[in-house]
């Protein structure tokens, strides 16, 4: 069955300036410019923003759940990749998350 | 200078947006997509808003206790001033964008006169709205380009659409006799002096759309302004006052 609907666009979109561009959502649109359009109609609506990107979702390369194993599970023994062994100096504030 | 005719005009700017908001609503669950959906609905609301605005400034002027609801669903077909485009039926999507492209252009420079208005509330509600309107002009234009320079259909839709509301348009560009006193002391724009401006921008954006643009002198249409309506106000009307005037003072 083929998909009968406009190609499909991620949407990002940043809160501040100097904040990173956050994924929100998709939208459905013909082209970039409606696809921009629709992102701030449906995204834009209640909240200000400083900025939205438009990605072609099929541009999108990502990992599939088979990966999994092999890409992401073997970290759990690594805690030596953690920098929990640093004893930070006096007057360095450290902001986390 | 009249109060009147102050008051008056602001009531015929409120009733464009009350009318064209209550156009695009009717749209709300049935745009052909999602996205579109939203759009049409999100610039319903803005026109919604905007008329709200005109509204409370009409009460203000009149002074007499009416309110903007009063305004809305307390005046019959005869009573209201409103553009006889902005009322015209949405018939298809094309219709529905053609009409709000033409409308969105003439506001647009509308405001742009009514920012240099001598009367300070018509120049900050041109202020705040016109960031609003910039927003539909981006989005009826790319509609109009994309609709005219799209398939055999949607350009003979688009085509057909403009050539119908045409006779509509040249109601935006005119004035009342009794608004020469607003023109002469600055606080309302000649609208004839817009029609260049709109024309320009209008056939521009046509021929990019490879849309044929009808001809500047073709028979106007004319009478809202004076209260006098095509068949589709009463319908609106009666949709849209049933309520407040069946059950007066309703609250939910």
């Amino acid at each position: 069955m083929s998909d009968t609907q406009w190609k499909l666009w991620e949407v990002f979109v940043q809160v501040k300036t100097g904040k990173p561009h956050e994924h929100v959502g998709n939208v459905h649109a013909a082209d970039a410019e409606m696809a921009i359009q629709n992102a701030r109609d449906v995204y834009a609506r209640r909240d200000k923003l400083t900025s939205i990107w438009v990605v072609p979702s099929e541009l999108i390369t990502a990992t599939t759940p088979n990966d999994n194993d092999s890409f992401f599970d073997s970290v759990d023994s690594k805690i030596y990749r953690h920098p929990l062994f640093y004893k930070i100096p006096k007057g360095v504030s450290v902001d986390v998350e | 200078m009249s109060n009147n005719n102050l008051l008056n005009y602001v009531l015929a700017l409120a009733d464009d947006r009350l009318i064209l908001s209550h156009r695009l609503a009717e749209w709300c669950g049935h745009a052909p997509i999602l996205e579109e959906d939203i759009a049409l609905t999100n610039i319903a609301l803005d026109s919604l808003g905007q008329a709200s605005l005109f509204y409370k400034y009409a009460a203000d002027i009149e002074g007499n206790g009416r309110t903007e609801d009063d305004y809305a669903y307390k005046r019959s077909e005869r009573e209201f001033r409103n553009l006889l485009l902005v009322e015209q039926a949405n018939q298809d999507f094309a219709y529905t964008l053609a009409r709000q492209f033409f409308f969105d252009a003439y506001e647009l420079f509308l405001y742009e006169e009514l920012l240099k208005s001598s009367d300070s509330q018509l120049q900050a509600i041109a202020e705040k709205s016109i960031k609003e309107t910039k927003y539909h002009i981006r989005h009826s234009t790319q509609w109009m380009l994309r609709l005219g320079d799209g398939t055999d259909e949607s350009k003979l839709r688009i085509q057909a659409a403009c050539d119908y509301l045409w006779m509509y348009v040249g109601e935006m560009f005119t004035n009342l006799e009794e608004e020469n006193d607003l023109i002469i002391n600055n606080i309302i724009p000649a609208n004839k002096l817009l029609w260049n401006k709109w024309f320009d921008f209008v056939s521009d954006v046509m021929k990019e759309a490879t849309l044929i643009t009808p001809p500047p002198d073709a028979f106007m249409q004319s009478g809202g302004r004076h209260g006098i309506h095509t068949e589709h106000l009463g319908h609106i009307l009666a949709d849209m006052q049933y309520l407040p005037r069946t059950y007066p003072n309703a609250k939910w």
